[in-house]
């Protein structure tokens, strides 16, 4: 029949677009990860363990790579979730009608300054205030300079300025998740805590908060993932350095920054293949926290769309 | 004999009557309430305080960018070739046709591929395939961007022996296919049953239901959905180092290196010289006006439609 030949036609193409997705996703994993192979072979689980990095004699480790990608994004999510959060809280249950939509707005858009415009701002504004300004209050003023953390030379790009402007750019994405799932906890919910004699702040902590925890866990688990995947902001502003080291202040690496930087003039296969190795370890990460973030959000609009607890 | 009064104890003696208890109570009531409700402002002024400090960034960012963007964005930055180091002036035109040219190849693969993968989730929306594809997709957007960058220049730079705007179009698009898929579904599904469902009972077979009537009536959402994207690729950097990798010439061949905004803004940047500072910062300023005047635009075209339509 004419009729099966259209429908057959249109859903063969249909499908066929939507079967890219996941074969995109394969040929990611495949491509980077033939290619990190190599490496991998050669140096082992040591590759993530070892904090050489040594083009000329072909020794390659990642773990500086690794510690300060999990530092930095650790510092943006100590920074980001409680602001998120805060806001997100006043946006769904302090905040005037006509608030609302501006603020929201104004913390989404965060979101849609690309990355090396985040750089280029990190560079020129951030990383002089932090040093000249924060760094001696924290040191001086708090005293913190007594702590490993804080000891060191204060360049100025160091681990503390990529875990700033990290915060920066993680913040829109846990605050509009959190948002969205503050806004879904049932009205139900909050005027029986209230009922119950409850002030306001005792109503957010104790009836909404735990019915949104998942999906707040789930955003912050999104901000993550973010955060270990950025390159340009990071790579402008962390110092690129192979070390490990304990202070903030000391200039460090990430997984992404590391590829960034020395892609374009790796000396041999071995220094190509140890980079694609890093990206494959980065991959992997961020794969798994983006796909907990989504099962955790997905949940959570399951739950809130299936009707009170 | 001497008797030692001992001190009055803390609490209030109980008094023997039911009436003074009560009242001992309420007292203490009243001041636990009070100290929860204290409590409860002060948590409330933390989340304005919150909120502020939320929206503080963008304001310093776009301020600086417009600050520091705006001398140097001449007429000429736009028509002329980058100056060499120590001259001032010059301009970004290669960068910023770079830029076009990459927006045009990604946008020829990711927007059919989205469009289309989109079009399955919404109507199909519970198979095996539908789920899959849609939590994949959700998670492929959240992949870093210089993986991406090393696939294609795995896919298309190292058999090409070549750095191209083919590859960096094409890691750009890759890109933009679950953006898009992603945007396309959720328009698509708000478009009534009762339209398909009318369309189908006059006759219409299930192929022309979906592309002349489902399709039509969520265009303009697709389209605003397709342009947020857009935007959004417009800003990347990292898929573009090694596989577009940024040339000083005027190129517009996609077989050969070609130059982006996004790339200039980024190797001007951490140069040493004031010039190509000033340059980086005018770059940024035509970035940023590009991408947040889409965005605005797409924002304001969504709620007008979610306030009149459904």
């Amino acid at each position: 029949m004419r009729v099966d030949t259209g429908d057959r036609a249109y859903d063969w193409v249909t499908t066929a677009f939507a079967s890219m997705v996941p074969v995109l996703l394969l040929l990611i994993f495949t491509a980077v990860g033939v290619a990190g192979w190599p490496a991998l072979r050669e140096f082992g689980l040591g590759f993530v363990t070892s904090s050489a990095w040594d083009p000329v004699n072909g020794r390659f480790g990642a773990a500086p790579a690794l510690y300060g990608t999990i530092v930095s994004s650790a510092i943006a999510l100590v920074i980001a979730t409680p602001l998120a959060l805060g806001s997100a809280i006043f946006l769904s249950e302090f905040a005037p009608r006509w608030l609302r939509q501006p603020v929201a707005f104004t913390v989404d858009l965060l979101a849609a300054i690309p990355s090396v415009i985040y750089g280029l701002w990190g560079i020129f504004v951030l990383v002089p205030i932090v040093r000249d300004h924060v760094t001696p209050f924290l040191r001086d003023t708090l005293h913190l300079g007594a702590t490993p953390l804080f000891s060191g030379p204060n360049y100025g790009p160091s681990m503390l300025s990529a875990g700033l402007i990290l915060s920066i750019m993680v913040l829109p994405y846990i605050s509009a998740v959190t948002r969205e799932v503050l806004m879904a906890v049932p009205r139900s919910q909050r005027e029986a805590a209230l009922a119950l004699g409850a002030t306001r702040w005792e109503m957010i902590r104790d009836a909404v908060l735990p019915y949104a925890r998942s999906g707040i866990v789930g955003g912050v688990m999104l901000g993550l993932g973010r955060a270990l995947g950025e390159t340009m902001a990071v790579t402008m502003l962390i110092g690129n350095r192979h070390e490990i080291s304990a202070s903030l202040l000391a200039p460090g690496y990430t997984m992404a920054s590391l590829i960034a930087n020395e892609f374009s003039e790796a000396t041999g296969d071995l220094h190509l293949s140890a980079l694609m190795a890093v990206g494959f370890v980065l991959l992997l990460l961020t794969f798994l926290v983006n796909a907990v973030a989504r099962w955790l959000v997905w949940r959570t609009a399951r739950a809130g769309a299936g009707g009170a607890r | 004999m001497t008797v030692v009064l001992t001190p009055a104890p803390a609490r209030p003696p109980a008094p023997a009557d039911g009436e003074g208890r009560r009242d001992a109570m309420a007292k203490r009531t009243r001041r636990t309430v009070r100290r929860r409700r204290a409590r409860s402002a002060v948590m409330q002024a933390l989340t304005y305080l919150a909120a502020a400090l939320a929206t503080l960034p963008l304001i310093a960012v776009l301020t600086y960018i417009v600050i520091k963007g705006a001398p140097a964005l001449t007429p000429g930055f736009f028509t002329a070739m980058p100056a060499p180091v120590g001259e001032a002036g010059g301009g970004m035109a290669n960068a910023i046709t770079g830029t076009l040219i990459l927006l045009g190849i990604a946008g020829a693969i990711g927007l059919p591929i989205g469009i289309g993968a989109g079009l399955y989730l919404a109507e199909r929306r519970a198979t095996a395939l539908a789920t899959t594809v849609r939590f994949l997709a959700d998670v492929l957007n959240g992949l870093p961007s210089i993986v991406m960058g090393i696939f294609a220049w795995e896919l298309l730079v190292k058999p090409m022996h070549h750095f191209s705007a083919l590859a960096g179009g094409i890691a750009l698009g890759a890109m933009m296919i679950p953006m898009v898929t992603r945007t396309t579904e959720e328009m698509v599904r708000l478009v009534p049953d009762a339209l398909r469902e009318a369309a189908l009972a006059l006759g219409y077979p299930r192929w022309r239901t979906s592309l002349s009537i489902v399709l039509r009536t969520a265009l303009g959402g697709i389209v605003t959905g397709a342009l947020v994207a857009v935007a959004r690729i417009a800003g990347e950097t990292a898929p573009l180092l090694f596989t577009a990798f940024g040339n000083q010439f005027w190129s517009t061949a996609l077989r050969e290196p070609i130059a982006a905004l996004p790339l200039q803004v980024f190797t001007y940047a951490i140069s040493p010289y004031d010039e190509w500072h000033a340059q980086a910062w005018a770059g940024a300023l035509v970035l940023v006006a590009l991408v947040l005047l889409i965005s605005l635009a797409a924002r304001v075209a969504t709620r007008r439609r979610h306030a009149g339509g459904e």
